[in-house]
């Protein structure tokens, strides 16, 4: 079991035939992901070889998933074509979009967004790494090499923090790695992690990775209080980011007093989640709470 | 990027919003030429990317021409919270009868626009929504649809502003979305004792991702006080100048800003925020390395890398020939870890750069770094 992804998952990939679609399509098969099929209306009909495996390309993602039974897409197309391309997806009927693309504008964000939210169709991202069930399937850009399988389960604003996390605890392993983006709006919240790996059986314990900006986090730890029964171990990084300077994501702002890295530890804390004051003592504190339960 | 006031008030002016006569001068002498076209008797205004102007001395009213240069004069140059004012905007007074408040602004958690109105603009808008919340109206807005005539009407009788204003708001709508901001304020939106409605003041921020759509306002924002930070901006470096003397270097966001924290966590205070992103090319390694050796605060410099997609061996690579580009003044910690973590360590130690040391755990190399700036 997982969240989200599995070996079951059979991946669209929108964007294959680009640079980056090419190169990530590849990792991903070499992870066991099932990718069915490419997303490209100039090359529809056309296959692609990625080490002896002949990957088709469709025209659209309804003609993807009439010939596959397609039920994930991950989206690398260019930043002004994202609000077509999940629009698409969310027509199209797909639960699960993971858009990689960095750079999308807010309006478009807002918009696809709310269409996907309508139709039912989950958006991981965008900005974001994706999502990895280790030794299962890999939709997005997450190294797959770091961890094996394992029994807990993470959720990250950031990317290369979450690779840290997953390369410090690679001993213990990983139910699903999800990068939900820093990006203003998103369309898979920590909340929606947090509860999934609630109900997800093999998950024992959740890491919970934010960082400064907005109020995900105060969120989260509110709807920990109430909701998961799990252990949740967590970090926040910002501390030292001065206020009303832009530190990189879109999300990681800090504006006035509320959306401080200080005041998500407190309310992560008071909601009975131990914060890490560094990525490595956040993964020691995993250690301790899966040794003495 | 934030616009000046002055931007702000043009923009409004173009989409048909009602604004006071004025004009942006860089000058005192040209100040004086400005109050002297618009009548005389006008209000100084400092043109700061910041809040809290009016009580920095930062907007003066000026009785004539003359008054208005003296005002300038003493305006420009002038540092409100760490901004130098380079420009100043002169406006004709108006005299007012009540002051609103209205914007669109982001609301993160629901993914949506939000108007924020209330009948009590002028002050504080935070103050009023933290101790009379009734007093400020929140309508969220459906992206499908906007803010049509039926919609502004809602926000106008929701916040109990007078229905005159729905057309504004209609206007600030088209203003946010045409010119993708992912903010429009106006704060106060007054009623003049001659019955106008005028947005006195406003704030706009445009969506940086959107520049490739928004030709207008060209390319990168050039508004860097910080020198470094202009030089490293004119790079392409993502780049924050910090007030520490422990220079950083790291891949990704996130990583990057959890590596201040961990220089912050051992007593030394980070420099800068530089990430090179996942890439990690010895260029943008050259580059990185040169603005943050400039920068003559800074003692030591701490290259924190997770190799994920990139291995840490290409990494090292890139550390490698950046170290042949330019020359290190400085001593250099660095911290490898992730894919070909051995590899890269190996590729820097047989480069065997006298000022350059390795430091496997994030933490430990925090820890050195922070002991080398001392």
């Amino acid at each position: 079991m997982a969240i989200y992804l599995t070996q079951e998952s059979k991946v669209l990939v929108q964007g294959m035939t680009g640079a980056e679609g090419m190169k990530h399509t590849r990792r991903m098969l070499a992870a066991g992901t099932d990718i069915v099929g490419g997303v490209n209306p100039r090359k529809a009909g056309r296959t692609v070889d990625f080490d002896g495996r002949a990957v088709p390309v469709f025209g659209s993602v309804r003609e993807g998933i009439e010939a596959t039974g397609a039920d994930v897409t991950v989206v690398f197309v260019p930043p002004a074509f994202c609000r077509a391309a999940v629009t698409e997806v969310a027509e199209a009927g797909i639960g699960l979009a993971v858009v990689i693309t960095e750079g999308i504008p807010v309006h478009d964000a807002v918009a696809f967004q709310t269409y996907a939210k309508q139709r039912g169709t989950r958006v991981v991202g965008p900005n974001c790494p994706g999502l990895i069930t280790p030794g299962q399937a890999n939709a997005g850009i997450i190294p797959a090499d770091i961890t094996e399988p394992g029994r807990i389960g993470l959720v990250s604003k950031s990317g290369t923090l979450t690779y840290q996390l997953m390369y410090e605890l690679r001993d213990i392993g990983f139910s699903t790695c999800v990068g939900i983006g820093g990006d203003p709006v998103i369309g898979t919240t920590h909340i929606d992690c947090l509860r999934a790996f609630e109900d997800d059986p093999e998950t024992e314990l959740v890491v919970l990775i934010g960082e400064i900006g907005g109020d995900a986090e105060e969120r989260a730890a509110a709807y920990i209080r109430g909701h998961v029964t799990k252990p949740v171990v967590g970090y926040v990084a910002g501390f030292t980011a001065p206020e009303g300077k832009t530190m990189g994501h879109a999300g990681a702002i800090v504006s006035g007093s509320s959306g401080t890295a200080r005041a998500k530890q407190e309310a992560l804390e008071s909601a009975g989640v131990r914060v890490g004051a560094t990525p490595t003592e956040t993964a020691r504190l995993v250690l301790e709470r899966l040794a003495s339960p | 990027m934030d616009l000046f006031e002055y931007q702000a008030r043009e923009l409004f002016e173009e989409y048909g919003v009602s604004v006071p006569a004025a004009e942006a001068a860089d000058t005192a002498k040209e100040a004086r030429r400005i109050a002297d076209r618009l009548g005389g008797r006008v209000v100084v205004k400092a043109q700061v990317k910041t809040g809290g102007r009016g009580k920095a001395g930062g907007v003066k009213l000026a009785a004539d021409p003359a008054a208005a240069e003296l005002t300038a004069r003493a305006i420009l140059g002038m540092d409100i919270k760490g901004h130098t004012v380079h420009q100043v905007m002169l406006a004709q007074p108006v005299e007012i009868e009540t002051e609103f408040y209205v914007s669109y602004v982001l609301d993160r958690a629901a993914g949506r626009f939000l108007a924020i109105a209330s009948a009590e603009g002028g002050m504080e808008i935070e103050e009023v929504a933290a101790t009379r919340p009734e007093a400020v109206a929140r309508v969220p807005i459906d992206p499908s649809h906007g803010v049509t005539a039926d919609k502004a009407a809602e926000i106008a009788r929701a916040a109990r502003l007078p229905p005159e204003t729905a057309d504004v708001l209609v206007k600030l709508w088209t203003v946010l979305t045409e010119e993708d901001a992912v903010l429009v304020e106006v704060n106060p939106l007054v009623r003049t004792r001659d019955g106008r409605l005028l947005a006195l003041d406003g704030k706009v921020t445009l969506d940086d991702n959107a520049r490739f759509r928004q030709a207008r306002w060209g390319g990168a924002d050039t508004d860097h006080d910080d020198p470094l930070e202009a030089r490293a901006a004119a790079k392409g470096l993502n780049y924050v100048k910090l007030d520490g003397r422990v220079g950083v270097i790291g891949n990704g966001a996130g990583l990057v800003m959890s590596t201040l924290d961990v220089v912050a966590g051992c007593g030394a205070r980070p420099a800068n925020f530089l990430d090179i992103g996942g890439g990690a090319s010895a260029q943008v390694m050259a580059d990185g390395l040169s603005v943050i050796l400039s920068d003559r605060d800074v003692r030591s410099v701490f290259v924190n890398v997770f190799g994920g997609i990139t291995a840490c061996d290409a990494v090292a690579d890139g550390v490698v020939q950046a170290l042949d580009e330019i020359r290190l003044t400085k001593p250099l910690v660095v911290r490898l870890d992730g894919n070909n973590a051995a590899q890269g360590r190996a590729v820097l130690d047989d480069h065997r750069h006298p000022l350059v040391e390795q430091v496997t755990t994030m933490d430990g190399a925090a820890q050195r770094a922070a002991q080398l700036a001392k």
